[in-house]
C-alpha cells in the first residue's frame, strides 16, 4: 500500500508542473510592462539588465523554467508591492485561510451527516422535503450575500458578533457560517441520496434477519456503505472553499491566502498572484490525494483495486 | 404431525400489500405446522406468496406496504405476532434463522466474513469478542471454508462460497429453526449440489427444522420430509413426501409434476399447465385454480375450497374431492 | 435500409422527450424553476425597450441618492441616486447573457474534447484528460480569476473567463457518458452501413448522451452566474457603472449601516436565479433517470 501512495504522490509532480505552468503562461499575457513596474525609478539600463535577469528578452518559455528552477527551491519571486518574498507573505497567511477553511468543514460534516441520514431514513416525509428545501436554499444562495446578510444582522443591528478580522474566537463564527452553509447544504443532500441508495440493499434485510437492532442497521452497516460519495464530496467541497474564500475573506476583511490574491490582483501584483493561485492548486491537489487515500480504508474492494494496480 | 413437538405453527395467516391503487392479496388463509428436526418443502411458483409467508414468520415484510391482516403465528411457544421489535429482533437469528435467494448481494461488502458471522454470535450470546470470532472461524471450518479467509472480505468469494458463509450466520446460534428462501437458485448446478448435501448434513447434525422454499421438485425430493404447496396465496396441498409425490390430490401438483421434462420420455411434448397464475390483486372468488384446471366444474367458480382431509397426514383444497371416488390421473405408482 | 434506422431512432426520441416532460411536469419545484426562468428571460430580452439605459439604469441623479424603498424608487436608490429596481431589471440581461454564453462556450469545447476523448480512446484521449484534470485542479473561482486578470476586466472576459473555467466538468462528463454509448449495438450498426467517424460521433452518440449533459448545462449555468457576481463583487468582473448584480452587492457594501436594502435586492435576485436554475436541473436530473426512485 506504502508503494502506491508513493506512487500517486510522483504523479502529483506532472500535475504541478502542469498547472503552474499554466497559469504563469496565462498571466503572462497580462497587459503592462512588469519591469518597468518593478523598477520605476532605474535608469535605462539598470531595466535593460533587470529584463535581462528575469528572462524577457527570451521567450516564455525560458521565463517559464527560470520561474520552476526558483519554484523547486521554494522561491515563489517577490512582490512588486512589498518587496518580501511571495513564499513568506504566503505562508504567513496560511494558517488564518486553514483555520477557516477546516474550521467550517468540521462543522459542517457534525451537522449534515446525522441530518443527511435522518432525511434518508424519513425520506418522503415531510420532514425530509423541509430539509431538502432548505438545503437547494442554501446552495443557491451567493454566499458573499449570505455574509453580509449576517454581518447586518449580528454585528450591525444586534452587535453580538465582530464584522471582520482575525481577532479570536467570536469573529470566526460568522465567516465559518458563511462557508460552512453551503458546505452543509450540498453534503446533506450526498449523505440522503447515498444512504437512500443503499437502504434498499439485500445485505440490510440479512442484518436484520440477524437480529442486528434497527438503529445499527442504519449507523452500522448502512452508513459504512454510503460513506464513498460522502468523502468525495467533502474533497471537492473542501477545494471549492479554499477556491472560494477568496470571497468571505474578501467581505469579513480576513488575513487569509484569499484576500492576499485578490488584493494582488487588484493592485497588479503579478508575481503575488501567480504564485499565490499556484500554491493554493497544489495544496488542493494534495488533499484531494488524501481523500482518495482515505477510499482504501473505508471500502475494501478499493483498496483491492489499488493494490491490484500497484503490483501491475 | 401431532405428536411431536411442533416448532412452528401458522394458522389462518393472511397478508396483504396494500398500494395506492390497489391491494396485492399476496398470502391468504395459510396454515402450516414444522415438527423439529423435520424439513418442509414449500413449493410453488414466483409470485405465489412463498416469500411473503417466510418473511411473516420473522415479521420482515416491508411495513409501508405490507400489512399482517389476520392469523397467527407461533415458534415454539412464542406467540410472534404479539412481539415486541426488541423482542423480536431477540428472537431473529437466535431461534430462527433466515437465509435468502441471491448470495452475490446478502452479504455486507464492508465488513470481513469473520466479522459477519461474529456479529451474529456478538447479538444473542454473552461471550467475549475474541471468542465470538473463534467461533465464527469454527463455523466457517463447518461449512467447508478454510479458517483463516475469516479475515477476508465478501468479494473475495465465489458465489457458491458466499451462500456458505451466510449459512454459517444462520446457523451461528444454534436456531430452532431455518427458513432457507430459494438458496440454490442463483448457484450453478454442481455447487446446488454441494450445498444441498451441507444443508442435509448440518441438519442432521444439529436437529434444525427447516422450511425450504423452492419451485425445484428435484431438491425437494432431496432434502424434505413433509411437501405443502403454494398457489396464489394459498396452500392447496401439504403432506409427507411420499404422499404428496405418490398419491398427488391436487389438480396444480399434478400439472406440476407434468410438466418435469422426463429423460426416459424424450420424444414426447412438454406438458406445460396452460394459462398464467391469476393477478392477485384481483382473485376470483372461486378457486384461483380453475381458470386452469382439467377437472374444474361448476361449484369451483363459486367460493375457496376448504382444506379436506386426505389422511392424517395429507390434506388439500379441492372440490373434485367432494365426490366421491374422484381420483387424479398421475401418481398412482403405489 | 437507412432511411429505416434514421426514422426508427427518430420516433424514438420524439416520444422520449414526451415521456420526459411529462415526468419533469410532475416536480413542483421543478415547474417553479421554470416560471421564474421564463419570466427572467422575458424580462432580460425586453428591458432594453422598456427602460432607457443611459438616463434611467446608469445615469447619477445626486439629489435622489440613498432613499429607501417607495413607490418612486420600488426598491430605493444607491448612493449615486440611480433607481436599484431598474438596475435591477438590467442586471437580469447582463447575468443571464454571462451565465448562458460562459455555458455555451463550455458546452462546446467540452463536449467537443470529451467526446473525442471517449470516443477514440489512446493517446488523443489520454492527452486530453491529463490536460483536463490540471485545468480542473485549480478551483473554479480562481481560474476564472486567473483568466480576467489577464485579458482584462470587462463583459466578455468575464463570458470567456467563467466560461472556459466550466469546460472540463463537460469533458468529464461528455466522456463518460460517450464510453458508456459507444460499447451499444447501434453504434456498430452505424459502422456497418458505412458512416464516416465523426458523423457516427455526432449524429449517433451524441444524441444519446444528452442526459447528464443537459443537466450539467442547467447546474452549470447556475454557477456561472454566481461566478460571474461573484468576480463583479469583487472588483474584477464587469467595469462599472455597468448594472451588474455583483457590482451592485459590492457597491452597497459600504452603507450597509441604515442602508441594507442596496445589499438585499441584488442578492435576493442572484439567490432565486440560482435557485431556479438548481431546482430545474434536479428536476431534469430525476425526470432523466431510468431508475425512478420512489
Amino acid at each position: 500500500m506504502y508503494r502506491y501512495v508513493i506512487k500517486r504522490l510522483l504523479m502529483l509532480i506532472p500535475i504541478i508542473i502542469g498547472v503552474s505552468f499554466l497559469i504563469y503562461f496565462i498571466m503572462d499575457l497580462a497587459p503592462g510592462d512588469i519591469i518597468s513596474q518593478m523598477a520605476a525609478e532605474a535608469t535605462e539600463d539598470q531595466i535593460q539588465a533587470l529584463r535581462h535577469q528575469y528572462g524577457y528578452d527570451r521567450s516564455v518559455f525560458y521565463r517559464y523554467a527560470l520561474y520552476m528552477k526558483n519554484l523547486a527551491r521554494g522561491d515563489l519571486g517577490t512582490s512588486f508591492l512589498t518587496n518580501k518574498p511571495v513564499w513568506d507573505m504566503y505562508r504567513e497567511r496560511l494558517p488564518a485561510t486553514l483555520k477557516l477553511a477546516l474550521g467550517a468543514m468540521i462543522v459542517s460534516i457534525l451537522i449534515s451527516i446525522p441530518l443527511g441520514i435522518l432525511s434518508a431514513v424519513r425520506s418522503g416525509t415531510i420532514w425530509d422535503n423541509i430539509g431538502m428545501v432548505f438545503a437547494l436554499l442554501g446552495l443557491s444562495m451567493p454566499n458573499f450575500w449570505l455574509g453580509l446578510l449576517l454581518i447586518i444582522l449580528f454585528s450591525l443591528k444586534l452587535g453580538w458578533l465582530p464584522s471582520g478580522g482575525d481577532t479570536g474566537f467570536l469573529s470566526i463564527i460568522l465567516p465559518a457560517i458563511t462557508i460552512g452553509t453551503g458546505h452543509t447544504a450540498i453534503m446533506t443532500r450526498t449523505t440522503r441520496s447515498s444512504m437512500i441508495d443503499v437502504i434498499h440493499q439485500d445485505y440490510l434485510r440479512t442484518a436484520r434477519a440477524k437480529g442486528v437492532p434497527e438503529k445499527y442497521v442504519i449507523r452500522k452497516h448502512a452508513f459504512k456503505n454510503a460513506l464513498i460519495p460522502i468523502i468525495t464530496i467533502i474533497g471537492t467541497q473542501l477545494s471549492v472553499s479554499l477556491g472560494g474564500a477568496v470571497l468571505t475573506e474578501t467581505v469579513f476583511a480576513w488575513p487569509g491566502v484569499g484576500r492576499l490574491i485578490i488584493d494582488s490582483v487588484n493592485q497588479r501584483d503579478v508575481p503575488t498572484v501567480t504564485g499565490g493561485i499556484i500554491m493554493t492548486t497544489i495544496l488542493i491537489s494534495i488533499m484531494l490525494l488524501i481523500v482518495d487515500l482515505l477510499y482504501a480504508y473505508v471500502d475494501p474492494r478499493i483498496k483491492a483495486q489499488y493494490l491490484r494496480k500497484e503490483k501491475g | 404431525m401431532n405428536d411431536q413437538e411442533v416448532v412452528l405453527d401458522i394458522r389462518n395467516l393472511t397478508v396483504h400489500y396494500v398500494l395506492e391503487n390497489e391491494t396485492v392479496e399476496a398470502v391468504n388463509d395459510l396454515s402450516l405446522q414444522v415438527a423439529k428436526g423435520k424439513t418442509l418443502g414449500l413449493v410453488g411458483e414466483t409470485g405465489a406468496g412463498k416469500t411473503t409467508t417466510a418473511l411473516a414468520i420473522l415479521k420482515l415484510v416491508p411495513d409501508p406496504p405490507g400489512v399482517i391482516k389476520g392469523g397467527s403465528i407461533k415458534v415454539g411457544d412464542k406467540d410472534i405476532l404479539g412481539l415486541t421489535k426488541q423482542q423480536m429482533e431477540k428472537i431473529r437469528g437466535k431461534d430462527v434463522s433466515m437465509i435468502f435467494q441471491d448470495p452475490m448481494t446478502s452479504l455486507n461488502p464492508v465488513f470481513t466474513v469473520g466479522e459477519q458471522i461474529a456479529e451474529s454470535v456478538l447479538l444473542h450470546e454473552h461471550v467475549s469478542k475474541t471468542e465470538a470470532y473463534e467461533k465464527a472461524r469454527e463455523l466457517l471450518e463447518m461449512v467447508g471454508i478454510p479458517k483463516f479467509r475469516a479475515s477476508e472480505y465478501p468479494h473475495q468469494f465465489s458465489g457458491g462460497m458466499k451462500q456458505r458463509v451466510v449459512i454459517a450466520i444462520a446457523l451461528a446460534c444454534n436456531p430452532k429453526f431455518l427458513i432457507a428462501d430459494e438458496p440454490t437458485t442463483a448457484l450453478d448446478v454442481t455447487i446446488q449440489a454441494q450445498v444441498l448435501e451441507l444443508m442435509k448434513q448440518l441438519k442432521e447434525k444439529y436437529g434444525t427444522a427447516m422450511i425450504l422454499i423452492t419451485h425445484d421438485l428435484g431438491i425437494v425430493a432431496e432434502i424434505c420430509d413433509d411437501v405443502a404447496v403454494m398457489y396464489a396465496g394459498r396452500i392447496v396441498e401439504k403432506g409427507t413426501l411420499e404422499e404428496v409425490f405418490n398419491r398427488t390430490c391436487h389438480p396444480y401438483t399434478e400439472g406440476l409434476f407434468n410438466s418435469l421434462p422426463n429423460i426416459h420420455r424424450r420424444h414426447e411434448d412438454l406438458v406445460p399447465i396452460p394459462g398464467l397464475m391469476p393477478d392477485p390483486t384481483a382473485l376470483p372468488k372461486g378457486c384461483s385454480f380453475a381458470p386452469r384446471c382439467s377437472y374444474v366444474s361448476a361449484a369451483c367458480l363459486e367460493s375457496q375450497p376448504d382444506p379436506r382431509e386426505v389422511s392424517p397426514t395429507h390434506t388439500v383444497r379441492c372440490k373434485a374431492y367432494d365426490t366421491p371416488g374422484f381420483r387424479i390421473m398421475r401418481g398412482q405408482h403405489g | 435500409m437507412k432511411q429505416k434506422i434514421l426514422a426508427s431512432r427518430r420516433y424514438r426520441k420524439r416520444s422520449r422527450f414526451a415521456e420526459v416532460w411529462h415526468r419533469l411536469i410532475k416536480n413542483k419545484g421543478a415547474v417553479a424553476g421554470l416560471f421564474i426562468i421564463a419570466m427572467l428571460a422575458l424580462v432580460a430580452i425586453s428591458v432594453k425597450y422598456i427602460l432607457d439605459y443611459d438616463t434611467q439604469v446608469i445615469a447619477q441623479h445626486i439629489s435622489e441618492r440613498l432613499q429607501k424603498p417607495s413607490i418612486h424608487h420600488l426598491m430605493g436608490t444607491d448612493n449615486f441616486g440611480r433607481d436599484i429596481f431598474f438596475r435591477l431589471l438590467y442586471g437580469a440581461r447582463f447575468s443571464l447573457s454571462v451565465g448562458i454564453v460562459a455555458v455555451g462556450i463550455a458546452l462546446t469545447i467540452g463536449t467537443t474534447l470529451g467526446a473525442l476523448a471517449g470516443y477514440y480512446g489512446g493517446a488523443t484521449g489520454e492527452i486530453i484528460m491529463r490536460a483536463t484534470d490540471i485545468f480542473a485542479a485549480v478551483p473554479n473561482l480562481l481560474m476564472a480569476i486567473v483568466i480576467v486578470t489577464a485579458l482584462g476586466a470587462n463583459t466578455i472576459n468575464l463570458m470567456i473567463a467563467v466560461g472556459v473555467a466550466s469546460v472540463p466538468q463537460f469533458v468529464r462528463v461528455t466522456r463518460a457518458a460517450v464510453l458508456t454509448v459507444r460499447t451499444q449495438e447501434y453504434v456498430e450498426a452505424a459502422r456497418a452501413i458505412g458512416r464516416n467517424e465523426l458523423a457516427i460521433i455526432f449524429f449517433h452518440i451524441l444524441p444519446n448522451c444528452l442526459s447528464p449533459i443537459i443537466v450539467m448545462v442547467t447546474l452549470r449555468i447556475a454557477s456561472a452566474i454566481i461566478a460571474a457576481s461573484s468576480l463583479s463583487f469583487l472588483g474584477i468582473g464587469v467595469p462599472p457603472p455597468t448594472p451588474e448584480w455583483g457590482s451592485m452587492l459590492s457597491e452597497g457594501r459600504r452603507f450597509l449601516r441604515g442602508y441594507s436594502y442596496i445589499t438585499m435586492f441584488p442578492g435576493l435576485a442572484i439567490m432565486i436565479t440560482v435557485l431556479a436554475f438548481n431546482m430545474v436541473g434536479d428536476g431534469l436530473r430525476d425526470a432523466l433517470d431510468p431508475k425512478l426512485k420512489k
